[in-house]
């Protein structure tokens, strides 16, 4: 009987406004009032102010005409191009630079990172130097180091350095041919689609195979086989040709190839070796983060040095690497506007910086730059939670 | 019965003393030379050395021009680097444009800084929480009432001509100040179990976080002047300065929810078992133990924000990178080749010094720390 | 104690915020005790720090000018350097009293952002620049040319029109900072540098050897620069306005820094109005009566800022042109002051 009245003591009195609920309700009452109401002064005093300078506002600007130029772009654009369009050149131009500079930072982190674990003295010296110089200085210093320091050691025009393959490299870029795949082109690229749907499914066949049976098979070498094998059967067969359009040497510049300008290069060489700092310290403490009872663990197992790695050691180290990886792939996408800086048409430079001038549109377009990066973000970490997911350790 | 078997008559033979593990050679052997492919790459890296450090050196010392040179000398065809350049504009760039008569005051309040963050620093020293308060709380108003002047018959300067290392200075330590306690408060909001506030803290991080510092900047120098009612103005200083704490303490939050997480939820109970309050709980229990565990991850975030603090150009304050750029530009009196490039390496130097001794007192404070779980 | 820290820290920050009153700015300017100009980021001969990190320059002058003529003070004013993406935010959100930037008078500036332009300080137009090894003659050379621009500028569209109407290939490189933006020319990212014929010059003259560069003949653009103010305060933009007249009708009228004191007893009553001799019109407009004679006494004329900061004689080296007065063949033109 007192056991039970004990458990079912009715809650002690305690005053209206010591109860955690309702202070909580009151707590988030005042927040959302303050809240509501700066957002509403905020929009009081923009739209006064818009007023009082007779600007208009909302997002019809995207149609009109943008009447300026744009220095590199992978879209058609011309002056008579709108601002939407301008907007998609940026935007892509941001890509472009974000995709290959997590390329190269990837690859150039992966080996600094393994390289100061090195017990290379020198090596892991070496590695160590640059990280901790990389590291610590503003990457926008670097950039406009970078860029001039790109600028100045390269020829001028007249002198351009020439390349293997009609290729030339000079201070306004890199110049290669062009490329022209003529209209028998298409069964190339069906041969190679074809080609990579086999090697996925050998692959599956393979694993399976070995699960089963225990028996390995050359997955490698076929791939390579299958891969060379029917795309170039299919470009026999079609009859299909590449013609290259070399870069000629015009009045002032290299005409047509295919040309990267130096800002391109500067800005990708400068996040590469910015990032690649970065990255090289996630790797180091992912390894280090596996113990060596997993190495040891894997040997008594029997399992080959090759597969102890791919199927033991890496698998760990990856899943601490991988979250701090993105987050630095992420921190590329977002340094690319730094950019505009040294004169890459990327999106903060060519829609938040000449669009927004032209037009006078501040709010607009410092509003969707925001939203790109904020999409940027969104995405990838909807891609790290499934990441996530799949790789978490499944505990008993 | 007799028969025991074999009973050994003579010593063994002497083992060869073993390899040497310590001296020069050894040390060599095992970390230049273990394998032929360590050792290919002990000549690669040695290669690379001498390809790289004798130009360095020629540019950094051999054909340096001292600091007390002339531009002549920097216009020499083989000149290094230009540290005339560097020694004739260093006023500009600590001070920027802040009165020559003046400047005792940025003076006085680094002295005050220094004074003050050092025995902060040091373990050892006495009177930590006075210390604290004193830096944290009456420190910054000080400093801002000596540099900007206006009152006990002080010359108002405003702060349009304050630049160079000073703003990076002052931005950076107030910004870390501020971004700390608001990078927490956001952190305990993220985790409340008030949805609303959450959801607030929430919407926050993540936002600041997604996008990069440049467009906060351009939102503080562009489209600030349109959210203030008419005839409001925010000194850009002051942009400059809100910018990059909103930036940072985003980033904190996330750093210190990674340490929350790490506290076991019985901490949690056992400090509501003892009827402590939410702060309270969080003050005492919680937070000196999660902190403790994130500190690498703080101080990431302190030397980002110092790095970032070159950014500030892009709403017109002068910092260190931009009173470099400058003067880069406009000192026509000390044109020469390498005139820039100095002047870069010299910012370079000075951001360098900063963000590495940041980092190692980190590790120092890290190791300090982990002894108490050390066995 | 802790309410006092507090209440410090509360001033601290308010000191970085100001609310000027919706009223006057002239008053608002008194009040504060100083005027606050907005200027380039360093364009030599318009608005750049010296040697001695003092601002100086023909648009520098303009603002030593009102405040001469408000506080008989020419040192009175306070300098905020802006981009040009920056520059009309801040005149229209109050943050300059202001504009002085090499900024051109167009008509959807003057009547879509809620600014006025003073007048005409600097007749200008846009020009290019070119390396004098690249033997290029006429600006209906550069098809294909790379050229080296400004972004946020009447520039960029100019450039863009002028290449249209004349059907030729169009090829830049846009950055967001002027320094920048030589500074790639300079190192040969471009063949072209185009801008303001009279920035062109004065950049020009910073190179280590400027004779290596040639400013090609075609003028594409008209350009007026010109300090711009506030919308809507009549009071404000005739101070300012008449600024520029006083500047320009001393000249005239043969009045400089030097013999000022002489003047005041000149016979001429058009010198005499000027001075505040005869008659006082500082007054109504809002000034001291001699608010002209604090111009001159400080500043100085039109003519003497003029050849002080990029006439021949300075490194800059441009001549009057347009910017000569009306009777000396030039369109500088200031009303009477009667």
């Amino acid at each position: 009987m007192t056991t039970r009245e004990l458990g079912h003591n009715a809650a002690p009195r305690v005053s209206f406004f010591n109860d955690p609920v309702i202070r909580g309700i009151i707590y988030q009452v005042v927040v959302v009032a303050i809240l509501v109401g700066f957002i509403f002064w905020i929009i009081g005093n923009t739209a006064a102010n818009l007023a009082a300078q007779n600007k208009t506002t909302g997002f019809d600007f995207l149609w009109k005409t943008a009447g300026f130029d744009i220095s590199f772009t992978l879209l058609p654009w011309s002056r008579g191009s709108y601002y939407w369009e301008a907007f998609l050149v940026g935007l892509i131009n941001t890509l472009l630079v974000a995709f290959i500079g997590i390329i190269f930072a990837t690859i150039l982190g992966f080996t600094i990172g393994i390289a100061r674990l090195s017990s290379n003295f020198i090596i892991s010296s070496l590695a160590t130097v640059y990280v901790e110089l990389i590291r610590n200085i503003p990457l926008l210093l670097q950039l406009f180091f970078w860029y001039f320091a790109v600028l100045k050691a390269m020829p001028a025009v007249r002198n351009s350095i020439a390349l293997p393959l009609d290729s030339f490299i000079n201070q306004r870029g890199i110049f290669v041919p062009r490329p022209i795949p003529d209209d028998q082109f298409g069964f190339v690229w069906i041969g190679l689609a074809l080609a990579i749907a086999a090697v996925v499914f050998l692959r599956q066949w393979a694993k399976k195979r070995l699960e089963a049976t225990g028996q390995r098979f050359p997955v490698f070498l076929t791939s390579v086989v299958i891969l060379l094998g029917v795309t170039g059967l299919l470009w026999f067969i079609s009859g299909a040709s590449v013609t290259f359009e070399p870069p000629v040497l015009e009045r002032f510049n290299f005409k047509g190839g295919l040309a990267l300008p130096p800002e391109f290069a500067a800005l990708v060489f400068g996040l590469t070796i910015y990032t690649a700092a970065f990255i090289a310290e996630t790797v180091r403490g992912g390894i280090q983060s596996v113990s060596r009872g997993q190495t040891e663990a894997a040997q008594s197992l029997g399992l080959k040095d090759n597969d102890r790695l791919r199927l033991v050691i890496v698998p760990q180290a990856m899943r601490v690497i991988v979250p701090p990886l993105t987050s630095q792939y992420l921190n590329l996408t977002k340094n690319s506007s730094l950019g505009a800086a040294i004169g890459y048409p990327e999106l903060v430079n060519v829609f938040a910086g000449t669009s927004l001038n032209q037009t006078g549109r501040a709010i607009e377009c410092i509003a969707i730059t925001m939203l790109v990066y904020l999409c940027f973000s969104l995405i990838t970490s909807a891609i790290m939670n499934w990441y996530n997911a799949r790789v978490k350790l499944v505990e008993r | 019965m007799t028969d025991i078997g074999f009973v050994r008559s003579n010593l063994v033979e002497p083992r060869p003393a073993p390899v040497r593990t310590s001296g020069a050679i050894a040390w060599a052997q095992k970390n230049l030379f273990s394998t032929p492919l360590d050792t290919v790459l002990t000549i690669l890296g040695l290669l690379f050395l001498a390809w790289i450090l004798p130009p360095l050196y020629g540019f950094f010392f051999g054909n340096a021009v001292e600091p007390n040179g002339t531009v002549e000398q920097c216009r020499l065809d083989n000149a290094g680097a230009c540290w005339a350049y560097i020694a004739a504009e260093m006023e500009f760039f600590i001070y920027g444009f802040y009165d020559i008569p003046e400047q005792w005051r940025p003076n006085i309040v680094f002295a005050l800084g220094a004074a003050l963050l050092i025995p902060l620093l040091i373990p050892k020293a006495p009177f930590k929480r006075t210390n604290a308060v004193l830096f944290l709380l009456v420190y910054p108003i000080v400093t801002y009432f000596l540099l900007a002047g206006g009152v006990f018959g002080l010359k108002p300067i405003p702060t349009e001509k304050w630049g160079g290392l000073l703003v990076t200075l002052i931005l950076s330590v107030v910004g870390i100040t501020l971004s700390f306690p608001l990078g927490i408060i956001l952190a305990l909001g993220r985790q409340s179990k008030m949805p609303i506030i959450k959801t607030v803290c929430v919407g926050f991080i993540e936002l600041v976080r997604a996008v990069p510092l440049i467009t906060i900047l351009f939102m503080a120098s562009i489209m600030l002047p349109l959210f203030m009612p008419q005839g409001t103005t925010v000194d850009k200083f002051l942009r400059a300065l809100v910018g990059v704490t909103l930036f940072t303490s985003a980033y904190m939050a996330e750093v210190v929810r990674g340490g929350l997480q790490a506290i076991p939820r019985g901490q949690y109970e056992a400090a509501s078992a003892l009827g402590l309050g939410y702060w309270k709980r969080m003050w005492f229990i919680i937070l000196p133990q999660a902190l403790k565990h994130v500190i690498p991850g703080i101080v990431n975030n302190f030397i980002s924000l110092f790095k970032d603090t070159s950014l500030v150009y892009i709403v017109g304050m002068k910092d260190l990178l931009e009173a470099v750029k400058t003067k880069n530009d406009t000192a026509l009196e000390w044109q020469s080749a390498n005139t820039a490039t100095t002047g870069y390496l010299f910012a370079a130097m000075v951001f360098w010094v900063f963000c590495f001794g940041m980092s190692r007192y980190s590790i120092y404070m890290e190791r300090r720390l982990n002894t108490g779980y050390k066995r | 104690m802790q309410t006092k820290l507090v209440a410090l820290a509360a001033t601290a920050i308010l000191g970085l915020t100001a609310v000027s009153a919706q009223a006057a700015i002239l008053d608002d300017v008194k009040a504060k005790g100083y005027v606050q100009c907005g200027v380039t980021g360093g364009v030599p001969g318009f608005s750049a720090p010296d040697a001695n990190n003092v601002w100086t320059g023909i648009e520098v002058d303009f603002c030593r000018a009102m405040a001469a003529a408000i506080f008989n003070d020419a040192d009175a004013v306070r300098y905020t350097s802006l981009t040009s993406q920056e520059r009309f935010t801040a005149l229209s959100a109050g943050e300059i009293d202001v504009l002085s930037r090499t900024t051109t008078w167009t008509m959807s500036r003057d009547t879509q952002l809620g600014i006025s332009f003073v007048g005409t300080m600097f007749y200008d137009g846009q020009g290019f620049m070119v390396r004098k090894a690249d033997g290029i003659a006429s600006a209906l050379d550069l098809s294909g040319a790379a050229i080296c621009i400004e972004s946020g500028t009447t520039t960029e569209l100019n450039a863009a029109d002028y290449f249209a109407a004349n059907n030729m290939e169009f090829n830049t490189v846009v950055f967001v900072d002027q320094d920048e933006v030589v500074k790639a020319y300079e190192d040969g990212r471009c063949d072209v540098y185009t801008t303001d014929s009279s920035a062109l010059a004065a950049e020009r003259s910073k190179f280590a050897n400027p004779d290596d560069h040639i400013i090609l003949p075609e003028i594409i653009s008209k350009e007026p620069l010109g300090p711009v103010v506030r919308a809507g305060d009549t009071q404000w933009f005739n101070i300012a306005r008449w600024t520029y007249f006083a500047l320009l009708e001393a000249e005239e009228l043969g009045v400089t820094s030097a013999n000022v004191d002489e003047m005041l007893g000149s016979d001429n009553p058009a010198i005499k109005r000027l001075l505040g001799v005869e008659g006082d019109f500082g007054t109504p407009l809002g000034v001291t009566k001699d608010w002209a004679y604090q111009i001159i006494k400080l500043v100085g004329n039109y003519a003497e800022t003029y050849d002080r900061n990029v006439g021949p004689s300075t490194p800059i080296g441009l001549e009057r042109g347009l910017n000569a007065l009306w009777k000396d063949g030039g369109i500088q033109y200031a009303p009477p002051i009667r």
